[in-house]
């Protein structure tokens, strides 16, 4: 049976439990073990002559004491309390919860790449370089970008490493300039990555038809600006119509244009960065690339930069001579390091895999179902929603609940909540920010449109929910392992770890 | 395309619905000027037998840690890792699973993380700690800076003996954030705490140390806080092995503020270095100025206990500009691994791993210490990595021993030209006495 129908309440199927799973520290009992590790094999001597009691811990830990079928039944119990991509549709708008292949993890997990350690010496390691360097070569030409480092572990992370490098760049060129540029439709990463850069943030608003404004950002642009942080397309799912007189501009005071690539799932193979008039930009590997998200990261965060900021990229990069790779630390004008080593390289080899699989043909369909899938969607939810800007829209949309809101006392959190009872994962909500009541929906191109029709008819039937018995959207949700959860008391009196 | 579900039929009726007649028509927004006009320039797709083939082909270029007797760590350590790890941490369930924003959802991804939260509160002693980071040298970067915040002090005092990647990453971090860097020389492996507290002036927001240090040293945690506790300033603890504190004094034993830690070590695979787990922990009182994701317990509209992130106004999608971390996505499925690890190791296990370590790395130290010509480079008490001055240059010794399939140690002259003779072997224990006895053997027959 389908997902939908069981937490809809079908008669078939039994009800989610709903007992609290205790936490691991309650199971199990004092002295119980659950591991197996060999006896020393080498001579006894006191621990007194090897490490001296004083730096010696008073007490152990108070870890678990569980047999090892105690531990599988409480994850496996927490992982039937999940919703994950291989359960359901999870159309998390700005996320691309696209399908994870299975051969990606059956690549990377190969002791070949998963058992190396970073230090080993690069003639030990030719296989895993050349990964990276092909990898480093496909990204540049999907993105029309010439270099790309891997060594960010998420998209924040390589915004912080681009701002750095477009600082240096400038303290290079003897120009001072304090100012990063945003959109007041950018991801709350891009002003939060600014202001560790050392940069103030000065946001542009958007305009009528969702694009930057573009009069108000030329009246913001000067000499003091260094970058412009855009998304594109941006989180309405629209693509930036005027993104050439956009670059001009930024490009005309002398500043950069930085790419948000969290939404680079709309456009691939179909437009590159590069050609806009970027000058850099980050991949979100874990959107774009299918490598999965782990319940909240690893994610894997390249960026990718034009030739005048090659010098910057943070040290290693990696380069081939003939037929050797090798990695070059010889790099004076670089930013630094940002992190220990090289990248989260299993999530690179993932990325990889999903790149050889699919192919320039593969990546072009992917971004056109992904938008056929979106429009479709937006299609039939148009009637049924507000819809603040009425356009072709590219990768995901922006509905508004507005109308529930306001006729039936119906919030969008309510709405979002309801629609777990019909056995979906919300979509994105109150984001971006310039939406009231939003509702960021992105079904991405590996969902089929009989799944997309159940999501549609779930949608609907909420917001005919919202009209006709708001009570019990306001109460939603009702099948899942817990009802609506206290925020403000988490958060008044945080209880943040388990205590006995 | 097996990814791609819909037909051309099923593509027909949706563009219908839609009002357009081709898809091309969808990117119409686009301006011409910047429209590929052709296919990338990428390999053709390759089926999956294919691509399997070319991938195992790519992976046997390497030497993996399954064909080579490893003793390298400096940072990254070959710890055996249990069964369950693979099948419970890595299952599709979690794998796949976005973060919990929708709580009545994900209970189980929270609670374990809730559970992660306070494993590794138990481990260093601390009262809180967060639901991840990037890895071990971003979350010293973040504890400088929350440090500085905490203190309105604007330099980090950091001991030489911490990872030199990590302080690297370190000054990277913090260098547009009008906080200036020094480091603190060594004195004979460690940090020794009368220099800490001759540097120490109150523009110092914190003392960085890392114990076991760099060199495998353990510090002395207790002068170094109260030498930083005496000025006012924190002490931050950077840990890169935690299974060390299945024995050793936890750092907050020793009064530290701030934990940033490395955790590969809990059942990571090494993985040519990541996903590795940021760790990130300090005292109660420090809680609203901890960056990154934070799970808590509450309780539903029925009163049944529940887990949801919370403190959230510390992060960037509320506080944008002014959040505590500008960091989103972290190491959650790493988290978890490391929670699963430490589940099944236990309150026994971690004491038990973790002897094992001290002992085998000690009994190598010693038959090394004993050939000639080699000798430990400092006096100060190990865990499982530790450094000797080799009579022959490392990076030497390290060719001949690849010979015999052994992975040698870290030639320290990479990072401290200073100390070019000196080797950094790491024992964990995954050696076996054969194993040293076999590695004593060719320095033996080297020299």
């Amino acid at each position: 049976m389908s997902a939908p129908a069981r937490r809809a309440g079908s008669t078939a199927a039994p009800p989610l439990s709903k007992r609290p799973i205790p936490v691991i520290f309650e199971r199990g009992a004092p002295g119980r073990v659950g591991y197996s590790l060999p006896p020393s094999d080498v001579p006894e001597v006191p621990l007194d002559a090897i490490i001296p009691a004083s730096h010696r811990r008073s007490r152990p830990a108070a870890l678990p004491e569980v047999s090892e079928l105690d531990v599988v039944r409480h994850y496996t119990a927490l992982s039937h309390r999940n919703y994950s991509i291989d359960e359901g549709f999870y159309p998390l708008g700005s996320c691309t919860m696209k399908y994870n292949p299975k051969i990606n993890e059956d690549v990377a997990r190969q002791p070949g790449f998963a058992r190396l350690h970073p230090y080993q010496p690069a003639e030990l390691a030719q296989g895993a370089l050349q990964v990276l360097w092909e990898l480093e070569h496909d990204l540049a030409e999907i993105s029309g970008m010439d270099r790309v480092t891997f060594q960010p572990a998420a998209g924040a992370h390589g915004e912080m490493t681009a701002l750095l490098m477009i600082s240096r760049y400038f303290e290079d060129r003897g120009e001072h300039r304090t100012t990063v540029v945003v959109p007041d439709s950018a991801h709350g990463t891009n002003p939060a990555s600014a202001a560790i850069a050392g940069f103030q943030v000065v946001e542009v608003k958007s305009d009528r038809r969702g694009n930057i404004d573009l009069e108000a950002l030329k009246a913001v642009l000067g000499p003091q600006v260094a970058a412009l942080m855009l998304t594109n397309p941006n989180t309405l799912g629209l693509f930036e119509e005027q993104i050439i007189e956009v670059a001009r501009a930024v490009h005309n005071v002398g500043a950069q244009l930085y790419l948000d690539g969290a939404n680079f799932n709309a456009i691939l193979g179909i437009t590159r960065p590069g050609d806009q008039g970027f000058d850099v930009m980050h991949f979100n590997l874990h959107k774009t690339f299918t490598t999965p998200h782990g319940g909240g990261g690893p994610g894997a965060g390249a960026v990718g930069v034009r030739a005048h900021l090659v010098p910057y990229l943070p040290v290693p990069t990696i380069e081939r001579d003939g037929q050797r790779f090798a990695f070059d630390y010889d790099r004076p004008r670089s930013i630094g390091k940002i992190r220990a080593f090289y990248g989260n390289f299993g999530n690179l080899v993932r990325a990889y895999t999903y790149i050889r699989t699919m192919g320039p043909t593969g990546l072009r369909q992917a971004a056109e179902t992904a938008v056929l899938n979106a429009n479709y969607v937006l299609s039939r939810l148009r009637d049924h929603y507000d819809l603040p800007y009425d356009r072709v829209c590219k990768h995901e949309f922006v509905l508004s609940g507005r109308r529930q809101r306001d006729r039936h006392h119906v919030t969008t959190k309510d709405m979002a909540k309801r629609l777990l009872d019909y056995g979906f994962h919300s979509p994105t909500i109150y984001f971006p920010l310039i939406v009231e009541e939003a509702i960021m929906i992105e079904p991405t191109e590996t969902e089929s449109i009989q799944t997309l029709d159940a999501f549609i008819d779930a949608m609907i039937a909420i917001a005919g929910e919202a009209e006709t018995n708001p009570d019990l959207v306001r109460g939603a949700p009702y099948e899942t392992p817990v009802t609506r959860l206290d925020d403000v008391l988490a958060a008044r009196k945080p209880v943040l770890r388990w205590r006995p | 395309m097996k990814y791609i579900p819909a037909t051309s039929a099923e593509r027909e009726r949706m563009l219908r619905a839609i009002g357009v007649p081709t898809v091309e028509d969808l990117f119409r927004d686009i301006p011409p000027e910047v429209r590929l006009r052709g296919p990338l320039d990428l390999p053709p797709a390759m089926p999956d037998p294919d691509l399997l083939g070319h991938a195992r082909r790519l992976a046997g270029l390497n030497s993996n840690c399954d064909q080579l007797i490893c003793f390298l760590g400096a940072g990254a350590y070959d710890h055996f890792v249990p069964s369950t790890v693979a099948h419970l941490a890595l299952k599709p369930e979690f794998l796949t699973a976005y973060t919990p924003y929708q709580a009545e959802l994900m209970q189980g991804e929270l609670q374990a993380i809730f559970e992660y939260q306070t494993l590794m509160c138990e481990l260093t002693g601390m009262d809180v700690a967060n639901a991840s980071m990037y890895d071990g040298a971003s979350a010293l970067g973040e504890a400088a800076s929350m440090a500085a915040d905490l203190t309105k002090r604007t330099r980090i005092l950091v001991s030489t003996a911490v990872h030199p990647e990590y302080r690297q990453v370190l000054r990277t971090f913090t260098s547009h954030m009008r906080i200036t860097v020094q480091d603190l020389p060594l004195s004979r492996g460690i940090t020794a705490p009368a220099a800490a507290l001759a540097a120490i002036t109150d523009e110092t927001a914190a003392l960085v140390i890392q114990s076991p240090n760099f060199f495998g040293c353990l510090e002395d945690g207790e002068a170094l806080a109260k030498a930083a506790h005496d000025r006012g300033a924190l002490l931050i603890v950077a840990v890169a092995d935690p299974i060390s504190l299945g024995l050793l004094r936890s750092p907050a034993e020793y009064e530290a503020d701030i934990v940033a830690g490395e955790g590969q070590a809990l059942g990571n695979a090494l993985n040519f270095g990541g996903p590795y787990l940021g760790v990130i922990a300090t005292r109660e009182r420090f809680v609203r100025r901890l960056p990154g994701r934070l799970v808590g317990r509450t309780i539903d509209t029925e009163g049944r206990p529940g887990y949801v992130l919370t403190l959230q106004t510390r992060e960037q999608h509320i506080r944008r500009a002014r959040a505590t971390s500008n960091i989103c996505t972290n190491e959650a499925l790493n988290a978890l691994v490391a929670a699963v690890y430490l589940s099944t190791l236990g309150r026994q296990g971690i004491q038990d791993v973790a002897e094992l370590n001290a002992r085998k790395a000690h009994y190598a130290r010693e038959r090394i210490a004993s050939l000639r010509g080699y000798r430990p480079a400092f006096e100060a008490p190990t865990f499982n990595e530790f450094v000797v001055r080799c009579p022959v240059n490392p990076e030497e010794i390290n060719r001949r021993l690849l010979e015999h399939r052994i992975l040698g140690g870290l030639p320290l002259g990479r990072f401290y030209p200073e100390l070019g003779d000196c080797w950094l072997v790491c024992v964990t224990e995954s050696r076996t006495r054969e194993e040293i006895d076999q590695l004593v053997g060719h320095l033996e027959a080297l020299q």
